[in-house]
């Protein structure tokens, strides 16, 4: 799945972003210094592929439900991982572009959850050792399955740290883990069975071609062990270290946002109920390392201390905010239909 | 959505971004960096702001409107794309029932505004992020990137993928209609005939890639991709990166909606 | 005037898979010929013809070209001398814009700027495509990315331009401008097609290729009326010499 920039705060989405850029950034430089000319048509083709790819679906087995190729796990066999984690960057940048499939401003985080687990983890730690040379279809499909479900899983899980991490959505990390760790289970399951189909295929219909783009490949495709763990292991602490500071004190500005659209300078005495709710709240949010996240029935609570009806208000007054609201959307509908027709009569016009 | 659709969509959205207004003449790389600030900013809201980020409608509206992109054509797209946002978002209402205010007689609850806020916001930046492709074409925002200081191996390779886009997507949609034609049921489109499908695309696509490789080598070609046409950035470039930074500033950090709204209430009384 | 010449001698080539696509080939091209290259389906055209400019080298025999002969070392200068237009030109444009396609030989040969834009103007207008500088590519039709893909090519301004079925993705009025364009092109060409009647109007030499080897070697007028030497290399006579 790929995550929104609604869904998102900045700072996580900054964070990611740079995460990401970083990464692009370093397999840029090594594949610069060692690339064959022809990776660079075959890199971007490959992208196309993948794409094209993804508009095939097919049907699962026992479910009736369609499929789609995720492609990252392919890439990689194919191309190594540094060029394989650009492709699948430029694939994701496409589909924000064209498609805003994941945001602009989640496309950081996209690319780092669908690109790094399977170039830079999975790849070089799960698929390399279990397929070797990549003769016999056995391995393959092992390795591939195996690799498919691992990558899926981290990236999903990925998703929900940050959602959670961005505090936008009320969905307790509990249950989102529930709901996104099964399906991705299943979804990485297929995907590893089809990339071994593919593989399979081209291996035995044209195993040259499959050589020749090895060979195009950096010398050293492989990527050593302990790096991949030490850079692994201090991004995910710089990750880490980065949300907790800006997410555990950050207000949710719910005080705030309630005056605003009720326009009330203060807030009566009666929200008592609500104000210690919104404490034991904003406690909820905080990332706290050793406390993990809110705990599923930590929402309980919330609603005992929905306040009755909203005291002081009276029926029918509207709130400036509301009305606020209503009169900016008409003027920019004005204004943008007056953009248009003045545009119009300007072409209309010109001989 | 359909093949067929998605693939039609992909070309009317690129037919778009060839257009000649105004719009469309702004540097990319100003049109870049105003859609990155307007995506932080409207994201940079807290979780139950929703007035706030009415007025930042302007933005997608007036683009769309100077660069002659059908408002029609960017709202289907948003909708299409919705399911995983909406899917996430409802669970506010849900999860989060304290009644914050009464409008005309209605209870609201917290997690209300702030699934609001959430659909506002993804409504925003999936307009934002459709409109700087459709009025600055992507080959310019590639171009842009270079220039903003992206790895040209990785600009290159972008430019690549776009270039075979439109041709590896009618190859697979060839294969998928001849697969279509000749499935019943159920039966044929399972899963091991996508591999194959996959695989013969990937055979040919491959293939290509090698023929292109050849063109290449036979007009000169040694390694690096040679660029030409460094566009510079005009006055009413810049002009337009100030007013929409300012623009951004204004609406995220004042209470444009309340005054408005207080202006008018004070006009009834 | 040495530096025109195209000279194969013995020329042999073998696939990596163990194909042998040419069996011993040779023939002598002077300055300012037009010679058709002819045959069956997998007689060895596309494979000699990418042996013009380097794409394949031979496994044994000798390609000269000019006072080159052909060698992993040589072949890059070689390309300078040598247009090779291929078979689809979809795999022959593949920058963002037509302009950029065709500015693209020029900037490699290290022109400045000023002069690449020079050669653009020059050879789109030649294939009379420059109202498409700025378009896609993709958003060109069939017979439009043929021009392009000739403009690319002619841009780096070759003694000798060889070409592999260029009128394959044309219509009847494309291929007759197709035709027109070549004839004003005065260097040495070299066309590889099975469309008999473009050899018959733009080549004066033809040579039959079958089976990896020089089948008939003359001019074109002689051979492609010859009807039985057609037969045998599984042609038949150019559409425009049948009786209906």
């Amino acid at each position: 799945m790929h995550m929104a920039d609604a869904l998102l705060s900045p700072a996580v989405g900054v964070t990611l972003w740079a995460g990401s850029a970083a990464v692009g950034g370093y397999a840029s430089r090594k594949l610069r210094d060692r690339i064959d000319d022809r990776l660079i048509p075959l890199m971007g083709v490959l992208g196309a592929f993948i794409f094209a790819a993804q508009m095939i679906n097919f049907t699962i087995p026992g479910t009736g439900s369609s499929g789609h190729l995720g492609g990252g796990m392919i890439l990689a066999v194919l191309l190594g991982p540094h060029a394989a984690f650009l492709t699948i960057a430029s694939v994701l940048t496409v589909q924000a572009l064209f498609f805003a499939d994941g945001g602009l401003l989640a496309l950081g985080c996209n690319i780092w959850n669908l690109g790094i687990y399977p170039c830079y983890l999975v790849y070089p730690l799960v698929y390399r050792p279990l397929a070797g040379e990549g003769r016999r279809p056995g391995r393959i499909l092992i390795a591939s399955v195996l690799s498919a479900v691992i990558a899926l899983q981290l990236g999903a899980f990925s998703v929900v740290l940050e959602t959670v991490l961005s505090g936008r959505s009320e969905l307790p990390f509990g249950a989102f883990v529930l709901l996104m760790q099964p399906i991705h289970l299943a979804i990485g399951l297929v995907e590893g069975f089809v990339t071994a189909g593919i593989i399979g295929y081209v291996a035995s219909a044209r195993p040259e071609i499959l050589e020749s783009v090895a060979a195009a490949r950096p010398v050293s495709a492989g990527v050593p062990l302990a790096k991949v763990l030490t850079v692994f292991a201090l991004l995910t602490l710089f990750t880490g270290g980065a949300l907790s500071w800006f997410a555990s004190t950050h207000p949710d500005g719910l005080e705030w946002a309630i005056e605003r659209v009720t326009g009330r300078g203060e807030l009566p005495e009666a929200e008592q109920g609500v104000a210690a709710a919104l404490k034991g709240f904003q406690e909820k949010t905080a990332f706290l390392p050793d406390y993990g996240f809110k705990p599923a029935e930590g929402e309980s609570t919330a609603p005992e201390a929905a306040a009755p009806a909203w005291p002081g208000v009276a029926a029918g007054t509207s709130a400036s905010g509301v009305t606020g609201a209503v009169i900016v959307l008409a003027l920019v509908g004005l204004i943008g239909l007056g953009v248009r027709f003045a545009g119009r009569r300007d072409s209309d016009s010109t001989p | 959505m359909s093949f067929d659709a998605a693939y039609f969509d992909l070309g009317r959205l690129d037919r778009l971004s060839y257009g000649e207004t105004v719009m469309h003449r702004l540097d990319p790389r100003a049109k870049v960096i105003a859609t990155g600030l307007f995506l932080v900013t409207v994201v940079s809201f807290p979780k139950y702001d929703v007035a706030g980020l009415v007025p930042f409608l302007l933005f997608p509206v007036l683009a769309a409107a100077l660069g002659d992109i059908p408002i029609g054509f960017i709202l289907r797209k948003v909708l299409i794309v919705s399911p995983f946002a909406v899917f996430v978002g409802i669970f506010n209402p849900l999860l989060d029932t304290r009644t914050v205010a009464v409008v005309a007689g209605l209870p609201v609850s917290a997690g209300w505004l702030s699934f609001a806020s959430i659909l506002a916001k993804f409504a925003l930046t999936v307009s934002a992020a459709l409109l700087l492709v459709a009025t600055t074409s992507f080959p310019g925002v590639c171009h842009a990137l270079r220039r903003l200081g992206c790895p040209a191996i990785f600009v290159s390779q972008l430019l690549f993928l776009y270039r075979y886009l439109f041709v590896l997507a009618e190859e697979a949609m060839r294969i998928v209609r001849a697969r279509n034609l000749r499935s019943f049921g159920g039966r044929g489109r399972g899963a091991s005939v996508f591999a194959r499908l996959v695989g013969i695309l990937l055979i040919r696509t491959l293939d290509r890639a090698e023929r292109i490789y050849r063109a290449m080598l036979s007009r000169g070609f040694a390694g690096d991709l040679p660029t030409l046409r460094n566009s510079r950035a005009g006055s009413g470039d810049l002009a337009f990166a100030a007013a929409t930074a300012i623009l951004l500033g204004v609406f995220r950090f004042l209470p444009v909606t309340e005054g408005i709204g207080r202006f008018a209430q004070g006009l009834w009384s | 005037m040495s530096h025109h010449i195209i000279d194969f001698r013995d020329v042999r080539f073998r696939y990596p898979d163990g194909t042998e696509a040419l069996k011993g080939i040779s023939f002598r091209i002077t300055h300012g010929e037009s010679v058709g290259i002819v045959g069956a389906n997998g007689a060895g055209k596309s494979t000699l013809l990418q042996h013009m400019n380097g794409c394949l080298l031979p496994s044994a025999g000798e390609v000269t070209i000019g006072d080159l002969q052909l060698t992993a070392g040589t072949r890059r200068e070689i390309r300078r001398k040598v247009g090779v237009i291929f078979q689809n030109p979809d795999d022959q444009l593949f920058m963002p814009t037509v302009f950029d396609d065709v500015a693209f030989g020029p900037l490699n040969l290290g022109m400045d700027e000023a002069h690449v834009r020079e050669r653009v103007e020059s050879a789109l207008s030649r294939v009379n495509g420059l109202a498409l500088r700025n378009k896609p590519p993709h958003h060109l039709s069939a017979g439009q990315k043929s021009a392009v893909a000739i403009a690319a090519v002619m841009a780096m301004e070759p003694d000798i331009l060889a070409m592999d079925e260029p009128a394959a993705y044309l219509d009847p009025r494309s291929r007759r401008l197709l035709i027109e364009l070549l004839k004003t092109f005065r260097h040495s060409k070299l066309v590889a097609s099975h469309d008999l009647d473009l050899i018959l109007d733009v080549c004066e030499r033809c040579i039959v290729i079958r089976d990896g080897r020089v089948a008939a070697d003359g001019p074109s007028a002689e051979l492609l009326t010859d009807g039985a030497l057609l037969e045998e290399n599984h042609l038949e006579l150019p559409l425009s010499l049948q009786r209906r």
